[in-house]
């Protein structure tokens, strides 16, 4: 073995530069079992997803959400009826075969009504969490990439605007801009972005430090180019999970905003509405009006609470067992 | 530590004010004045109106007489109830929203820091699983749902409770029920983790194997530096509990200032607006700054004068 090296070392010429190819021989043995991949590789999101997938009520939350999506897409063609179409002769009838959960005070179908309201609640609710997202991961990115006085000055706005009472705004927005989807979905997005863009924040501010994304830049990648590539993947997980929690509380603020009398008008139904009109009644024993629109926001709260709750134990490397 | 408490208080002084400017732009941004819509009254008595309501004057006039009037407290007269100010408003609904409000929140923090030390105590055990499930439902059922649940099932079909108002005890139990649930459900979580989470610390291994009895380690260590985490999100949970007075106010029929301040969105009663919003923010805000400095006092851990830094 010796005598070989420096059998080689003879070869060249000592002010060389070039190292001989003889050099890199791979060792004897070297390829056998022990270096290969025996499971194929999983990628973070492959990971999470089977975690996620083992998490059972997680999972029950995100089969509910689906099939919630499903119904609100084709649950009101599956009456005759429509969400606006009142009849005096059915006025407040129980849950039956011709009407399944039952008519309102103005003979409107409670089933067609419901899925209408699904529509709007989680038209709200998505549309809110995404402004919240665009808003926040640039605010957020921004501010932490940026970091010294940047930061300082943006964080203090941020700051300013997280301390404002949400729901307060909410509602001043309302009065002033009145009541109808686009603003409710405006007023819930004004301040709403402010804890999105925290946590971007501080997950960049992290992120920005690790050796890849220094070894990036030695590589000479343009700043919108590590944004996207380096730092944007690793805080998708924290976004996410911030995301399917904006989600519930833009819907429960809706219905809390219709029982103010400033949820979606007619001939609009929310949740909200419906169970804040249904109120009323509540003493003449018409269940059916409340229970439904309220099982539904509970239900699909609950849903988007436990898959929050179940992504972000699968989201979460420290979390690993 | 002084510094720190001026900085914040400036920060609050600073965010009450952002809130009285906003909500001043936002009032005079909604076209014409707010006695258009009444048809009854003639040229000169919509003039004297708005002399009496200092409307004649340039929006930046106004704009200092209003900053004035929230110094000094005085928030003008309704103009939906005549008879009244904002002041006569406020001072007749704060106090029952205010005990209702503590009620409330006094109840969320026993039941969910017991709640949430039962759960951690017997980790994975059946109590753990019972008080999670309570906390998920609290935190996904709204309040004006469980209000009228409660309603329902307690009072009106079982009749165990009066089913609106705000006269006796028997009278509180159904709102602050329906009010505390959500807020109960929050600590519950917050202290099971963070007891959790403190119960594997060597210092509790310490203090057990020194023999000291079971509960007092629970209580004099544990739960002490468990707490930390229920101390930083009161506010937030002040936040919840006083718009939750809104909907539980109005659906109990309970007299509050949050039933003044719906039927002034209702009747869109500007200054009732403008003065109620304002005083639940400055509330509000200054909850937070007490909260703050409560922290800082309470967390050796944190030094405060060090934050300046940032």
């Amino acid at each position: 073995m010796k005598s070989q090296t420096t059998q080689s070392h003879d070869h060249i010429d000592p002010n060389s530069k070039e190292i001989p190819l003889d050099w890199f021989k791979p060792l004897e043995g070297a390829n056998d079992s022990a270096n290969t991949v025996v499971r194929p590789s999983l990628s973070y999101w492959k990971d999470a997803w089977i975690r996620l997938r083992s998490n059972y009520i997680a999972m029950g939350g995100l089969i509910f959400l689906i099939l919630l999506g499903i119904m609100a897409i084709i649950g009101p063609y599956l009456t005759p009826y429509s969400v606006s179409e009142t009849s005096l002769a059915n006025q407040n009838q129980p849950p039956s075969s011709t009407y399944w959960f039952g008519t309102d005070n103005l003979g409107r179908d409670v089933f067609t009504r419901t899925w209408y309201g699904a529509r709007i609640s989680l038209f709200v609710g998505i549309m809110a969490a995404l402004i919240d997202f665009t808003v926040g991961v640039i605010y957020g990115g921004v501010s932490g990439y940026k970091g010294g006085r940047t930061d300082n000055l943006m964080m203090r706005i941020v700051e300013i605007l997280y301390g404002l009472p949400y729901l307060l705004v909410v509602i001043l927005l309302l009065v002033v801009l009145g009541p109808s989807l686009s603003t409710i979905i405006l007023a819930l997005t004004v301040t709403g972005w402010v804890g999105m863009a925290r946590i971007v924040r501080g997950q960049v501010l992290q992120i920005k430090n690790y050796e890849f994304v220094h070894a990036s830049k030695s590589f000479g990648a343009k700043t919108s180019r590590i944004i996207r590539k380096n730092l944007l993947p690793n805080t998708m997980g924290p976004i996410i999970v911030q995301m399917t929690l904006t989600v519930p509380t833009a819907i429960f603020a809706e219905a809390f905003l219709s029982f103010l009398g400033l949820g979606v008008q007619f001939p609009f139904a929310s949740w909200g509405v419906m169970a804040n009109d249904a109120l009323t009644t509540i003493l003449s024993g018409h269940w059916w009006r409340l229970f439904f629109p309220a099982f539904f926001i509970s239900a699909t709260m609950f849903a988007f609470n436990v898959l929050g709750d179940g992504l972000q134990d699968a989201l979460d490397p420290k979390l690993r067992r | 530590m002084v510094r720190y408490i001026l900085k914040r208080f400036f920060m609050m002084i600073l965010t009450i004010w952002i809130i009285a400017t906003l909500t001043f732009v936002l009032m005079n941004a909604i076209p014409g004045s707010p006695f258009n819509e009444e048809r009854t009254s003639n040229e000169a008595v919509q003039e004297n109106l708005e002399r009496h309501f200092n409307l004649d004057e340039p929006p930046i006039v106004q704009y200092f007489i209003y900053l004035k009037s929230i110094a000094t407290l005085d928030f003008g007269p309704s103009i939906k109830k005549p008879n009244s100010t904002v002041n006569d408003l406020l001072g007749r609904g704060f106090p029952i929203s205010a005990e209702l409000g503590i009620i409330a929140i006094l109840v969320a923090l026993f039941s969910g820091i017991i709640l949430g030390v039962l759960a951690a105590l017997r980790h994975n055990g059946i109590i753990d699983y019972l008080a999670m499930t309570i906390a998920v439902l609290g935190i996904s059922i709204p309040n004006f749902v469980l209000a009228t649940l409660l309603i329902q099932q307690l009072a009106v079909n079982g009749g165990f409770f009066p089913v609106a108002t705000w006269q006796s005890p028997m009278h509180m139990v159904l709102p602050t029920l329906a009010l505390a649930t959500g807020p109960m459900a929050i600590i519950a979580r917050l202290t099971r983790s963070s007891m959790l989470e403190v119960l594997t610390q060597d210092y509790i291994k310490m203090a057990r194997a020194k023999g000291l009895a079971p509960y007092k380690v629970v209580i004099k260590h544990a739960l002490k530096n468990a707490l930390m985490p229920v101390v930083t999100i009161l506010g937030t949970l002040l936040a919840g509990i006083l718009t939750g007075t809104f909907v539980i106010e109005k659906i109990f029929a309970i007299p509050g200032m949050g039933k003044y301040f719906v039927e002034s969105i209702n009747q869109r009663d500007y200054p009732v607006i403008m003065g109620t919003t304002v005083f639940y923010s400055a509330f509000l805000v200054f909850a937070l700054f007490l909260v703050d400095i409560a922290y800082g006092l309470l967390d050796p851990r944190i030094k405060l004068h060090k934050e300046e830094g940032n």
